[in-house]
């Protein structure tokens, strides 16, 4: 598998995602330039975590309309995989290859602890790691996490599978007007979506710092050993 | 010509930031506020022929970036 790992002015977790990638694959991802304007020859692209142009205007607009942007658009078009991880996953929405949008929390406040997310999406490389209806714990850190699309857009990712991964307890039950188990309010919960054909998905935690015991645990790794599964 | 562009959240769509401020309001003891909700404002200005060319491109401009259609509203005003 060769997967690239985009980076763009004020992104920082292009690292620790590429050390979960080694972990898994022993080989190191490709750094790609925001200016570079094409991916040809990439399994995957990673659009990693961060704060990509200071997150003005909106978390993700700026970075959504760089020139590889267009590129990893035409890639995806043509079928190729696309992981959006935190800023990542607001950039994909703000480039509309995922449905919806990511306000601000719910309650104001920026995030960073661990939350537990309940996998709960089909037939996709980024889930295929775990079984349906597993619970992991993963790290988030995000002041804009708050999931929201138009009621119709939220049954239809339900009615095809296409919710990934939802937050809920430590027990896989999920609450979602309880700040201390949906943090940042998003709509039914949700914190990850996949793309209609299933090769674009997006979410707010960061799997990847949960990859080694070093970390203090491996439970993000299935995320890496599914996608490594997959694309060899 | 100098055009600004009005950028809300949609109706229904939460603004945590309005309620916070709406919080705040209130323990200042304006217990009547209600409602508040936080828009952006972008003033620019663009190279057009005329008044209604330039609140096209601004409206060009909002869709393209300034605005997100998905949970905002925008309307554009030229300002001579």
């Amino acid at each position: 598998m060769k997967a690239g790992i985009v980076v763009f002015p004020g992104t920082n977790r292009e690292r620790d995602m590429a050390q979960a990638f080694r972990v898994v694959s022993g080989k190191t991802p490709q750094m790609l330039w925001h200016q570079q304007d094409n991916v040809d020859g990439f399994d995957l692209i990673v659009l990693p975590g961060g704060f990509s142009f200071g997150d003005y205007l909106r978390s993700g607009a700026m970075a959504a309309h760089s020139p590889i942007m267009k590129a990893v658009r035409r890639f995806a078009e043509k079928g190729g995989y696309v992981l959006g991880v935190c800023n990542g996953f607001q950039i994909l929405t703000e480039a509309q290859m995922l449905p919806g949008a990511l306000l601000r929390n719910a309650g104001m406040r920026f995030l960073s602890q661990d939350c537990h997310l309940k996998v709960e999406g089909r037939d996709s490389i980024f889930t295929s790691g775990w079984t349906h209806g597993d619970v992991f714990r993963a790290p988030m850190a995000h002041g804009d996490g708050n999931y929201t699309a138009a009621p119709e857009v939220l049954d239809r990712l339900e009615g095809e599978g296409r919710v990934a991964f939802r937050y809920c307890t430590a027990e896989g039950h999920m609450k979602d007007s309880d700040e201390h188990v949906n943090m940042n309010g998003s709509a039914r919960s949700i914190a990850g979506v996949l793309s209609e054909n299933r090769r674009v998905c997006g979410l707010m935690p960061h799997p990847e710092n949960l990859t080694e015991e070093i970390l203090s645990g491996t439970d993000g790794l299935p995320l890496f050993t599914g996608i490594m599964e997959a694309l060899g | 010509m100098k055009v600004r562009v009005f950028v809300s959240l949609k109706e229904g769509v939460l603004d945590p930031q309005g309620k916070a401020v709406e919080h705040a309001l209130h323990s200042l003891g304006f217990e009547g506020a209600s409602d508040v909700r936080i828009s952006r404002v972008v003033d620019l200005h663009v190279k057009a022929e005329n008044a209604e060319a330039a609140r096209k491109k601004g409206e060009e401009m909002a869709r393209a970036l300034l605005a997100n259609e998905v949970i905002e509203d925008f309307y554009v005003e030229v300002i001579v």
